[in-house]
């Protein structure tokens, strides 16, 4: 996947765990929890959605990682290059 | 013969999942719904733990502990569990207080709290926000050394009457202290003041029915009046689970029974490092609860302004040890109307819950036991007749449960109604690192108890063994031990 790809793969996933949430106007390089009402259980969802659809283990000491969007697909791009995109 | 409980279940599973209480309920269904194999044991005839309700002839049905959890509660439930099992958690109405230093009530969220606290406590809007804000910002790996009663000397000195509004209904929630880490207060607390307290309308009867429901549908095989007599370690490894008679093998065991009962119990120290185990003896258990419950007459009706909720009290101070002595004078009322259970027949029923000594009630004989019992009755009906008037004459049916009760109905150390003490989540998350594919899901830390914090607990549990499980797919041992069916 590309990096463009993984955006998109990241906001599917955000828009099955914050329905409510606008995420047309979302900005890359600030935290999620300063633009979406979401809590450390949401993060957790994350984790366990990747690894459901792409078998990506992220270890807790990871989760840091997934503060914005910019920061999510700078760690998951190393991790995501060898999976192909949904068709 | 007797009936064998345990004759659905197969001789090898990738997680055993022992009690079923809602963190054990949570981890089974999201490991069933990933497409493990799992096999959930309940040593009791009904699921749910304490989450749990009884009935009574003439059509009565108590709840434990329905009322009332935090507005998390929807979004928990509706991912890990389903959209229309979310779709039946509603708001309570009201939330009240009657004691000698104020009478009030509260839909119990941050705006009317504020409200409260500046116009009729007078307390300045920036201390108000300040303190919530504070509140709000607490996480678990804080500073521990802080205690809740530190926190509210900083903000509200000499004020026990705020002190009171603001512990009183977080101790009947989670049995906690002001003297435990202040940083469990504050996650709890802004979790109900995020939007107020919320109940699930059809009765915890039906909120089980529909997880049993899911569970099968996830293909996850369950088994009651099943106690686990042993958790099976070899090598550092968790091998199976000796249950009934049988040798169960698993890659995975997520104890939802007590804390203390999994590691010095069903496993043993042996199996541990020496000092984990001295850790994990450290662990002080939460205190257990007495409750009455009373039903009312099929034809009486309770006015609904009495409200959902009510912390009544007659001592002139709030003082969090008296909250746990038998000479009662503090009682959180749960106030059940017909619209608990829309889709059965009309009844009111009260629930009167208290802290309690587990040993203030286990030493006693039989002969003083009952009459503790009775005292227990008499005393809350004569509390109750201030709300509920001429309220003997007006109940069909009321019952007491002691610590003891609670003890025999969930095999929990002492009754414990809240877990363990915030000492607790550090071993509890520390399981794994001492046995591979051992974890434990339950009431622990204070911060991981209650409705929500048992099923959060239960989701990040399952998320972790759902991990192990991925990384290690190898089948588990050579076969020609037993049959794999």
């Amino acid at each position: 996947m590309t990096p463009a790809e993984i955006r998109e793969e990241i906001l599917d996933i955000l828009g099955d765990i914050a329905p409510d949430e606008d995420l047309s106007t979302l900005k890359d390089d600030v935290a999620f929890r300063d633009q979406l009402e979401l809590d450390s259980m949401d993060f957790l969802d994350i984790v366990m959605e990747l690894r459901k659809r792409h078998r990506i283990q992220i270890p807790e000491e990871d989760y840091g990682n997934l503060a914005s969007m910019a920061s999510t697909v700078a760690y998951l791009t190393p991790r995501m290059k060898d999976i192909a995109p949904k068709s | 013969m007797p009936k064998d409980f345990l004759k659905a279940a197969r001789d090898e599973y990738d997680v055993i999942v022992i009690g079923s209480g809602l963190a054990g309920l949570t981890a089974a269904n999201l490991l069933g719904r990933a497409g493990h194999r799992v096999l959930l044991l309940e040593q009791h005839y009904k699921l749910g733990g304490l989450a749990t309700w009884f009935k009574r002839p003439g059509g009565h049905i108590f709840d434990i502990s329905l009322h009332g959890f935090p507005y998390g509660m929807i979004k928990s439930c509706g991912r890990y569990w389903s959209r229309e099992l979310a779709d039946h958690i509603v708001p309570l109405k009201s939330i009240r207080f009657d004691n000698p230093m104020f009478s009030l009530t509260t839909t119990y969220n941050r705006e009317d709290f504020t409200q409260l606290l500046t116009a009729r406590f007078g307390i300045a809007p920036e201390t108000v926000k300040a303190f919530f804000d504070t509140a709000r910002g607490m996480n678990f790996y804080d500073d521990q050394s802080l205690t809740t009663r530190q926190l509210f000397d900083r903000f509200f000195p000499g004020r026990d009457d705020v002190v009171r509004l603001l512990m009183e209904p977080i101790v009947y929630a989670n049995g906690s202290t002001l003297e435990d880490p202040a940083l469990t207060y504050g996650i709890v607390f802004s979790n109900f003041m995020s939007k107020g307290v919320y109940t699930f309308e059809g009765g915890t009867d039906l909120l089980i029915g529909m997880m049993h429901d899911t569970l099968r549908r996830n293909g996850v095989d369950v088994c009651i009046r099943c106690p686990v007599q042993r958790i099976e370690v070899d090598n550092g490894q968790v091998r199976a689970v000796g249950v009934a008679g049988r040798r169960i093998r698993t890659r995975a065991v997520v104890s939802n029974a007590n804390l203390l009962t999994t590691v010095l119990g069903m496993v043993g120290e042996q199996a541990f490092d020496p000092r984990f185990v001295e850790q994990a003896k450290a662990v002080r258990l939460n205190n257990s609860s007495t409750q009455v419950y009373m039903a009312l007459n099929a034809d009486e009706r309770l006015d609904e302004s009495i409200g959902d909720l009510l912390f009544s009290s007659t001592a002139p101070e709030f003082r969090t040890d008296l909250l746990l002595s038998r000479n009662i004078t503090s009682r959180t009322f749960s106030f059940y109307y017909p619209r608990t259970r829309p889709q059965g027949r009309p009844r009111c029923l009260i629930v009167s819950s208290t802290n309690a000594e587990y040993d203030d009630w286990a030493r006693l004989n039989e002969a003083d036991y009952q009459a503790g019992k009775q005292d227990l009755v008499e005393t809350t009906l004569d509390a109750l007749e201030k709300y509920v008037p001429n309220v003997r004459s007006r109940m069909a049916y009321v019952e007491a449960a002691t610590p003891r009760t609670f003890a025999h109905y969930t095999a929990h150390a002492a009754g414990a109604s809240f877990g363990t003490k915030f000492e607790g989540l550090a071993v509890s998350r520390g399981l794994p690192e001492q046995v591979r594919g051992l974890y434990h899901a339950g009431s622990v830390g204070i911060i991981m108890s209650g409705w929500l914090g048992a099923i959060n607990y239960g989701a990040i549990v399952a998320n972790d063994v759902d991990a192990l499980l991925m990384k290690s797919s190898q089948p588990m041992q050579p076969a020609g031990q037993g049959t794999v069916t």
